[in-house]
């Protein structure tokens, strides 16, 4: 099965973006995922927060590993340059681009098998180096394109479609990102787009490592009663304890809520994020505590949605390593090669 | 009498600090103008176990490995045996006289000098006594050989400028060896070096700082690395010279970014991404981490990202002989990764090409979109060479190869990120970023059609495959020629040779000469062979293949690219880690052309 195009003619009176463009500048090719899948959702949330964002596409870099997630980069901006690295691996190659180009924005798609098991130690040290970078994990507890094994991200409680029950501990990665210094942690639903946009759109615009933990339901795999990752379960057991509202630069907070309830934060690029606490004892600048709140809740078997973790006042990877404002990609040959002068310095250094 | 002719040899216990007195003493020959080639042979280990350091002083440029040690400094009773046994008979033993010790051997002449003692005597920081020990050897043989002290109590003082209060010690501790060798022994002895010109403007230097300066030159602007003996000092040397040339003057930020990967698949992961983006990036490692960079080696192969990447080369299999030296990767990198896959290796000899490799597989790299592993080894890398000055081309531009900018991109109809445009199997690539609406395209390690879109169509497949195999052949007009010994055939026979066993054939040739055995030699210095490497070979009747690991590797490898009768080529191989020397390759040839052998002990011998 080859990739399918999608056609490119529109209907005249579609929205247009600051930048002359609609929806549809912004997709990809026909998704080759199961009807129903929520990973396609995702994809649709993030053309939309793209197309909000005004981002021009090709200044966006599509980076992803291997599985069902990691195919879905082709489906959404198709006028962006993508890598389809190998299992486990996007972690690496999205650090190495990052470095030789901040100037583009980078969005990592990955699955649950990618980051929780064959990728576990890159994703750990993606994130503790704070690469500027937005991570979404397509989170469906199953590996989808073998078959509906297990995955790591798996309940421990959670059972099988033969009805097999899942012996092992579960990986929360939203709790691991908090724990390994990401500055930007949520997590969302795929049948929750409302909240995944803003999401998205704020986690772009958010300088550092941010990571968004979907819970992407696999309708082929991981579907059935007794599963904690079915749209049924997550769709009753899901509890948002934030709900983030995005502001671009130029536009004024104009919603008021009762005070107390909500907390703006400034993002580097200007832009707000507001976020009304539907927990009102919930302080989302506070890792420990944020972690404590993820864990009750899966404690009592639900899930914790919303932007559960955010810190604007770290530096992300460029900064930590003192580099120079220019790309490294663009620097000039008569900046980054020393002379025959310093060369003969060397040579004599050495007799 | 032995002038400018001698190998000598300490023997110490890593971790006393005996590594810069006897680098200090090698240097000092070569400042005399004497050249030298000291090699560590140290253990895998921090402090407490044996270490060597052994130099080769050779006025005639002979800078092989040679046995049989001339001047013994015996510092470390756990060795003492195996040490006393090496030195040839009429050799020098040096020991430190403080201690008792039973000396078996009556064709060898002994030298004690009480160090400990003396160096008690003088010192009174238990720190100082034991490093000052090492100093004060080297002070006993300044006056054992007839070296010129001047020369070594100027390098002191450069060693320690910026930090005087310690050059008076140092020069105290020479002193101390140096008079109680003048009053207790007929110095010199008739083992000397004496000042010459035959250096001349050769430097002295590593092959991994070589090799780190190469890609400051080559306007690498990434690296990223994972810790592994031999190959670290790569890393740490391009850190240090970026340090001193790559630093913005006005806002103390960097030009380059080095970075320590979590493993090695996240170091070669961070090169071919910071490659793909269009930064030169580059990553150094040894043999495991050629295994476990080898699926990303398959994709950047497949997807045509160019990449860089360092193999210093020591003693496999597995963890191996983490500190010895050997080339026995080559068909691990040449077929790194499954699937048929094969990448574009070179071979450097002396730390001058290493440096020039360096510069030139960035360029390869990128003209090829493919990466090229830079083929160095443990005995190049870590070891001091007397070599050729470094120079650059300052006129020459980099090749950065086929990239498409947005001007470019405005004038193709339909850009096809796989299409072979120039027939030459190389396509056009472009950098993320480029362009608003052209040159997008999705980097896949999936089987892709011209236009990177994903197929599972065997047929597009196939044409893939055969273009990345045309480009391969194109390849083999760009890489870097053999090096001939000669300028016409004049022998049926030959020796092929590549990579560090260089340095042993001027002496290797002299000693077959000397048997009435001539052969024409070539160097190979790059995989996918060029026309001219197979046709010396098919040009000679037979041609001996030396090559430092078990299987003959180099040998495989021709047999199956090129396809060369087997017979035509026999392997001379030595694997025991340490480098190859020339008595062992020609008494190799000698005994396989049933010829006299010279009856000394050639080392390591393959199966005949």
């Amino acid at each position: 099965m080859s990739y399918i195009a999608k056609p490119k003619f529109h209907h005249p009176k579609l929205p247009r973006n600051d930048l002359g463009l609609t929806r549809r500048d912004y997709e990809g090719s026909m998704s080759t995922l199961c009807a129903g899948c929520g990973h396609d959702s995702v994809s649709a949330a993030i053309v939309e927060a793209c197309f909000e964002l005004n981002l021009p596409a090709h200044k966006v870099a599509k980076m992803s590993g291997i599985g069902c997630s990691s195919k879905t980069p082709t489906y959404f901006l198709s006028k962006s340059h993508g890598f389809n690295s190998v299992h486990g691996r996007m972690p690496s190659i999205a650090t190495g681009a990052n470095v030789a180009n901040n100037e583009l924005k980078y969005i990592g798609v990955s699955g649950d098998g990618d980051t929780a098991s064959i990728g576990f130690g890159q994703f750990a040290h993606a994130v503790r180096r704070q690469v500027d970078m937005l991570y979404i994990v397509e989170n469906n507890g199953t590996y989808g394109l073998t078959k509906g094994q297990f995955s790591a991200t798996n309940d421990r409680e959670s059972v099988g479609r033969k009805g097999q029950e899942n012996a092992f501990e579960c990986i929360d990665l939203a709790a691991m990102a908090i724990q390994l210094g990401a500055s930007f942690v949520g997590r969302g639903f795929s049948g929750d787009k409302d909240q995944l946009v803003p999401m998205i759109k704020a986690a772009i615009s958010h300088k550092g490592f941010a990571f968004i933990d979907v819970i992407s339901p696999c309708v082929t795999f991981n579907n059935h009663v007794g599963s904690t990752k079915s749209f049924e379960f997550v769709r009753d057991n899901e509890h948002t304890v934030t709900a983030t509202d995005y502001v671009p630069t130029k536009e004024e907070i104009k919603i008021e809520y009762e005070t107390g309830t909500t907390i703006d934060v400034m993002l580097h690029d200007d832009s707000h994020v507001r976020l009304r606490k539907l927990d009102a004892d919930y302080n989302p600048s506070d890792a420990a505590a944020a972690m404590q709140h993820i864990m009750r809740y899966q404690e009592q078997g639900e899930i914790a949605t919303g932007l559960l973790y955010l810190n604007v006042n770290d530096t992300e990877l460029k900064e930590k390593m003192n580099l120079v404002d220019a790309p490294l990609n663009a620097l000039p040959f008569s900046q980054l090669r020393p002379g025959a002068d310093a060369l003969e310095k060397i040579n004599n250094s050495l007799r | 009498m032995k002038i400018n002719d001698f190998v000598i040899k300490f023997a110490n216990v890593n971790g006393s600090g005996s590594a810069s007195a006897n680098s200090l003493f090698a240097k000092a020959v070569f400042r005399m103008g004497v050249p030298v080639a000291p090699k560590n042979i140290f253990p895998s280990n921090i402090q407490g176990l044996p270490t060597w350091f052994e130099v080769r002083v050779n006025g005639d440029g002979f800078l092989g490995r040679r046995e049989g040690i001339d001047v013994m400094v015996a510092m470390n009773p756990q060795s003492w045996a195996d040490d006393l046994a090496s030195i040839v008979t009429g050799g020098y033993l040096l020991y430190d006289s403080t201690f008792i010790r039973e000396i078996e051997r009556d064709d060898i002449k002994t030298i004690g000098v009480p160090l400990t003692k003396l160096c008690n005597e003088r010192f009174t920081v238990p720190r100082e006594r034991q490093l000052f020990k090492n100093v004060a050897y080297v002070g006993a043989l300044t006056a054992l050989l007839d070296m010129d002290f001047e020369v070594v109590k100027g390098m002191v003082s450069e060693q320690f400028k910026g930090k005087e209060k310690l050059i008076e010690p140092n020069i105290d501790a020479l002193e101390l060896g140096r008079q109680y060798s003048l009053e207790h022994f007929d110095c010199p002895l008739d083992v000397r070096v004496q000042a010459s010109d035959a250096v001349g403007d050769q430097i002295l230097m590593e092959g991994n700082a070589a090799v780190g300066l190469g890609c400051v030159y080559a306007g690498a602007t990434v690296a990223a690395w994972y810790p592994i003996t031999p190959s670290t000092s790569v890393a740490e040397a391009f850190d240090m010279y970026c340090h001193k040339l790559r630093v913005d003057k006005e806002t103390g930020k960097k030009k380059f970014a080095v970075i320590q990967a979590e493993d090695e698949l996240a170091a070669i992961g961070m090169v071919i991404g910071a490659n793909w983006n269009g930064a030169r990036a580059f990553t150094a490692t040894s043999g495991p981490g050629i295994s476990l960079m080898s699926e990303f080696l398959g994709l950047a192969y497949f997807a045509e990202v160019p990449a860089v990447l360092v193999n210093i080369q020591r003693g496999g299999p597995s963890t191996g002989m983490p500190t010895r030296t050997q080339q026995s990767d080559i068909t691990a990198c040449a077929y790194a990764s499954h699937g048929d896959t094969k990448h574009v290796l070179l071979f450097p000899s002396n730390p001058s090409e290493a440096f020039n490799f360096a510069m030139e597989s960035f360029d390869l790299a990128e003209r090829l979109q493919t990466p090229i592993i830079l083929m160095s080894d443990l005995d190049l890398g870590m070891n001091e060479w007397t070599t050729s000055p470094l120079k650059i081309d300052e006129s020459k531009d980099w090749d950065r190869g086929k990239v498409l900018d947005a001007e470019e991109l405005n004038n193709v109809e339909k850009f096809g990120r796989y299409l072979d445009v120039d027939g030459d199997g190389i396509p056009y690539r472009t950098y993320p970023g480029t362009h608003p609406d052209k040159g997008a395209f999705f980097t896949r390690g999936t089987s892709h059609n011209e236009y990177a879109g994903y197929t599972e169509d065997g047929s597009v497949n196939v044409r893939v495959m055969e273009r990345l195999l045309k480009k391969f052949n194109t390849a083999k007009t760009l890489v870097p020629k053999p090096v001939f010994g000669q300028l016409s055939q004049s022998s049926t026979m030959g020796l092929v040779y590549f990579g560090t066993t260089d340095i042993a054939i001027p002496e290797t040739m002299n000693l077959l000469n000397s048997r009435g055995i001539q052969l024409d030699t070539m160097r190979i210095r790059a995989f996918p062979f060029c026309e001219d490497v197979v046709n010396f070979i098919n040009d000679h009747e037979q041609v001996f293949l030396v090559e430092q690991n078990r299987d003959g590797q180099m040998r495989s490898l021709l047999i199956s690219e090129c396809e060369i009768d087997p017979a035509k080529i026999v392997p001379i191989l030595n694997y025991d880690g340490f480098p190859i020397t020339a008595t062992c390759i020609a008494d190799m040839v000698s005994k396989l052309l049933g010829k006299q052998m010279s009856g000394a002990d050639a080392g390591n011998f393959a199966a005949e």
